[in-house]
């Protein structure tokens, strides 16, 4: 397939490598990244850029990789009023997300009780396949969840009033359409508030490792090397993942009556201004507040535990949240395109929003910065903090790369190492694991990801985001 | 890149249909280490029987994760139509988080790569990308 380079770590596919495209697609990668990715991940980008409505070019990030339908990494917006929504361009996990909390520890304050800690968070966050939350609900209450997000949660006392003036769109898509979302869907999600489920799913116990930006640190918190800070990663768990499967199917059966077709099933769509699109937008909104939700509750449980801990107040711990993003979530934004100013769908999987300084949906205490873009790693190597810039509002319709990116299968790392193994390597270097699942944990190995320091450099570089710090783990919970 | 993918052969479409959930099953966990037995029946229409058996393994995802549970066997009869109909029983046992071997955790099914043929010789393949 045609590439060619654009700019330094701005690689483009024309309209023309393959019948049907709309608009070029475009890689952010340095040579050695883009060498690394699959295949797939070509023809996928190809494929979205084929879809109707569809503006500008279709994107894949530097931690792009083989998805379902887009590519992990994948980034696409359409027209609002003649364009799609896909469920394939938001992923199952609808809202997966990172939240990052900042202490007042120092390693040295925590390495005495990491043991203690890293056991203590594994009770309370309920973790792995078949974990029920603590949080008793009705289906009523449940769909109050929907409507509210993580405000539901602080209502009842699961978090401080501030906590969601530091989280994407405030932590509730006000859209949100319970109604949009079926009986079974309920049904699985009534007991999983609170749970961090299983795959790439963490919450971790993190050092900071390296300070790149000091005034945008200290302005979010991180006070400098050797603070500790707790950062999770999940998502709306067998809820989101119903909410897509029942779209998936009713994408397919619509797709004739509007003449659309596509080039994988993984990518069927609707008109967005048409009732199943505008369902699907008001039931993965429901999702997306589940996940707000899931996340609050979560951060609430390591309020407690630190809190029992360390025999302080978790106020007087510091545990505040920088900030909480999404990178699985379609949203309707204002973008500039050829001068003109656009009602856009966003679709970001396996993206991050990175609004740059001075956006209205950058909440006022980090507007001068920019938005807060919190980018995981392997479970091994870490994570980085960011921050969004003008240039991806410019170029990326204000987004940019989501974790490092695997560079083999689940199946394939389990195959390289055991997960006894992996957790013995991981002690000996001081990183305390807690898991549910032994195998699981084989999956998550860091030779399993892309060097996340050669991500974060192509966003450096194309200047979509902005290095602030880098975190280390020292306890990991998975499930 | 495939997050677990299985391939799978039946005689017939009943027996290409219990092979799935088997093999889903056996996905998510080692079946002699579940707990409590569980059973549930499973009714299905479909425009075709590739749908039939997307609907059919998109059922079990849910059933197991809504009943924490997993479901290993099944008695399951396919008529092809159009429209492709299933009525099942399916079989299985409660996870048991002190007891149960845990593998993967299935969430939902694709539809990347996913296939149903029938065999020149008879008989029917499938091929599965699931979401874990």
């Amino acid at each position: 397939m045609e590439l060619r380079r654009l700019a330094d770590c701005v690689w483009e596919i024309p309209p023309t490598a393959k019948p049907g495209m709309r608009v070029p697609a475009r890689l952010y990668a340095s040579e050695t990244l883009l060498g690394g990715m699959e295949h797939g991940v070509f023809d996928q980008v190809t494929n979205v850029a084929c879809l109707p409505g569809i503006v500008r070019a279709a994107l894949c990030m530097p931690d792009g990789h083989w998805g379902y339908g887009f590519p992990i990494g994948g980034v696409a917006a359409f027209r609002a009023d003649t364009g799609i929504i896909s469920p394939g361009g938001i992923g199952f996990d609808i809202n997966c997300g990172m939240r990052l909390l900042t202490t007042t520890l120092r390693e040295e304050d925590v390495r005495p009780h990491l043991v203690a800690l890293v056991d203590a968070l594994f009770d309370a966050v309920p973790a792995g396949v078949g974990a029920q939350g603590f949080v008793p609900l009705t289906e009523d209450a449940f769909r109050e969840v929907l409507r509210e997000g993580a405000a539901w949660c602080v209502h009842r006392g699961w978090g401080w009033r501030e906590d969601l003036e530091h989280i994407e769109s405030g932590g509730r898509l006000p859209w949100a359409d319970p109604e949009a979302v079926s009986a079974k869907a309920v049904s699985r999600g009534l007991h999983q508030l609170g749970t961090l489920g299983s795959g790439n799913h963490y919450l971790e116990v993190q050092v900071v490792r390296r300070v790149d930006d000091p005034d945008a640190a200290a302005a979010l918190g991180i006070t400098g090397p050797g603070q500790v800070v707790v950062m999770l990663h999940c998502g709306s768990r067998g809820f989101g993942h119903q909410v897509g499967t029942d779209y998936l199917r009713l994408f397919l059966a619509a797709m004739p009556r509007y003449g659309i077709t596509v080039r994988d099933r993984e990518l069927a769509c609707a008109p967005f201004r048409s009732p199943e699109g505008q369902a699907y937008f008001g039931a993965m909104a429901a999702a997306a507040n589940m996940a707000f939700a899931n996340r609050q509750v979560i951060t609430h449980r390591v309020r407690e535990v630190m809190s029992r801990l360390f025999g302080r107040d978790a106020r007087d711990l510091g545990l505040a949240v920088v900030y909480d993003v999404c990178h699985n979530t379609a949203k309707l934004e204002h973008h500039r395109v050829d001068g003109e100013l656009l009602e856009l769908v966003v679709h970001r999987k396996g993206a991050t929003r990175a609004f740059g300084p001075g956006e209205p949906d950058v909440p006022e205490a980090w507007r001068r910065l920019g938005q807060p873009v919190i980018i995981g790693g392997s479970m091994e190597t870490g994570s980085a903090l960011l921050l969004g810039t003008e240039t991806a509002m410019r170029e990326t319709f204000g987004s940019t790369a989501h974790g490092a990116g695997r560079t083999m299968s689940r199946h394939e790392a389990k195959r390289r190492i055991h997960g006894g193994e992996l957790i013995r390597g991981m002690a000996a270097r001081g990183i305390v694991v807690r898991a549910a699942s032994r195998s699981g944990v084989a999956e998550e190995a860091g030779f399993a990801y892309k060097d996340l320091d050669a991500v974060v450099d192509v966003l450096r570089r194309v200047d979509i985001s902005r290095p602030v710090a880098a975190v280390r783990p020292i306890g990991n919970v998975k499930g | 890149m495939a997050d677990v993918a299985f391939e799978i052969e039946g005689a017939t479409l009943d027996d290409l249909f219990a092979t799935g959930a088997r093999a889903l099953a056996e996905l998510a966990a080692d079946p002699a280490t579940l707990g409590g037995a569980v059973e549930r029946t499973v009714t299905l229409e479909a425009p075709d029987v590739e749908l039939l058996f997307y609907d059919w393994l998109a059922e079990l995802v849910f059933l197991a994760d809504r009943d924490r549970a997993v479901y290993p066997a099944a008695d399951v009869t396919v008529t092809a139509g159009p429209p492709a109909h299933l009525r099942a029983r399916v079989h299985g046992g409660l996870v048991d988080r002190a007891r149960t071997a845990l593998r993967a955790d299935p969430k939902a099914v694709t539809m990347h790569r996913f296939r149903v043929d029938a065999l020149s010789g008879g008989g029917w393949r499938a091929e599965v990308v699931i979401d874990v």
